[in-house]
């Protein structure tokens, strides 16, 4: 597990990883939107609507894997003291924010002409929005923490990490939030190899949920090469300042 | 000696998320009534809201309970769940998905006679994504369900 902390490794591993899980995950997205736009029917009840599932699904999918991603990721760094973990953390909060922003704006899009309201404060609509909020918040901790950091103050650092564990706790009740509590949304339709989707709109839900993810997959690659560069330029500029006053 | 101190980190953070876990458990099961959208009929029944108070109410529209009144925009239907059932009066236009059958939550008040006034309705759909061309081969309830939306 030690070996991927090594920079140098993990960017010879990034960097060619990139490119293919973007581009496989357009391919999956385009692939999946075709499906979704020409070739599968209209719902029985919500009749064309339904379309937008391919977008709302794999968004809200990502939205709560992107926090998830950031837990775990924390977990590492206080645990094990991983250099990347931190960073891999860090580079999730932005593409977990935006795929959060995208299932409330469809989720809105799609309540208006489903249930007759673009938004109620039922217990998954709330705790979706919770999540957005965690998202800012983490984002907001996390550049601060930074700029600690880069002062030379580390305590900050790890804040950033604890919150990243703590606001988890939000996942579970986003799940089993239409369980637990009457809601206006609807009670879950994929359940321990159950699903009371038919099969025609599964499919490409399902190329759609692996589309995006690939694309989360490149993004968060994407970003945590850009930190690692930013990482490096500021060190080289350092030392040269160093160099400068010295001489 | 690194290695206890990673043992030690790992044990803390594994006990405070146990902490945490059961804190956020209980406020959720603090919360089961209180965060709850809408009130069931039966919840109406057992409990007894008093009229006036605006509240929610969710359930399922009985079959063959829904009639235009004749001024043409007022609704009446009932609502059920299986336990109980609360008459539900409506003026207004109603979402395209409140059929016969299917489920809705009612914006209102009960009045003094037991039955509840809604200002608002809101469908509810199910968990169900079915396309239309296979709706035959399915279960009864759904077509029974289509049917009604055809009619409608």
């Amino acid at each position: 597990m030690h070996g991927f902390a090594n920079p140098t490794r993990f960017l010879s591993i990034a960097r060619p990883l990139t490119p293919i899980l973007l581009w496989l995950g357009v391919a999956l997205v385009a692939i999946s939107f075709y499906m979704g736009l020409f070739t599968t029917p209209a719902d029985r009840l919500m009749g064309e609507t339904v379309r937008i599932l391919y977008v709302h699904v794999p968004a809200a999918w990502l939205g709560m894997a992107g926090w998830t991603s950031i837990a775990i990721a924390s977990i590492v760094e206080l645990v094990w003291r991983h250099p990347l973990a931190a960073i891999a953390a860090r580079a999730s909060a932005l593409p977990g924010a935006f795929f959060t922003t995208l299932c409330l704006i469809t989720g809105a899009i799609w309540a208006k002409p489903t249930w007759g309201a673009w938004w109620v404060w039922d217990g998954r609509l709330t705790s979706m929005l919770v999540l957005f909020f965690l998202y800012l918040a983490y984002m907001a901790l996390a550049r601060e923490s930074q700029a600690e950091a880069a002062a030379g103050r580390s305590g900050m650092s790890r804040i950033a990490a604890i919150f990243g564990i703590v606001g988890a706790v939000n996942i579970p009740i986003i799940n089993r939030s239409v369980v637990w509590w009457n809601s206006q949304h609807q009670p879950p339709s994929i359940t321990m190899g159950q699903s009371s989707i038919d099969p025609v709109f599964l499919w490409p839900m399902a190329i759609a949920v692996l589309g995006f993810s690939l694309i989360f997959g490149a993004l968060v690659l994407m970003r945590m090469r850009t930190m690692l560069a930013e990482i490096r330029i500021e060190g080289r500029l350092r030392r040269k300042a160093m160099g400068a006053s010295v001489s | 000696m690194a290695v206890k101190a990673k043992h030690q980190r790992l044990t803390l953070i594994l006990l405070a998320l146990a902490a945490l876990i059961g804190a956020a458990l209980l406020a959720a099961y603090a919360l089961r009534d209180q965060a709850s959208y809408f009130y069931a009929p039966s919840d109406i029944e057992a409990k007894g809201v008093e009229a006036g108070r605006a509240i929610r109410l969710g359930g399922m529209v009985r079959r063959g309970s829904i009639e235009q009144a004749a001024d043409g925009v007022t609704v009446n239907f009932i609502v059920e769940d299986g336990k109980a059932s609360v008459p539900v009066t409506y003026r207004g236009i109603t979402p395209d998905l409140f059929i016969e059958g299917s489920g809705v939550v009612a914006e209102g008040r009960m009045d003094a006679g037991g039955t509840f006034v809604a200002d608002n309705l809101l469908a509810k759909h199910d968990e169900n994504y079915m396309p239309r061309e296979l709706e035959d081969m399915k279960l009864d309830e759904i077509k029974q369900q289509a049917e009604a939306t055809v009619t409608k």
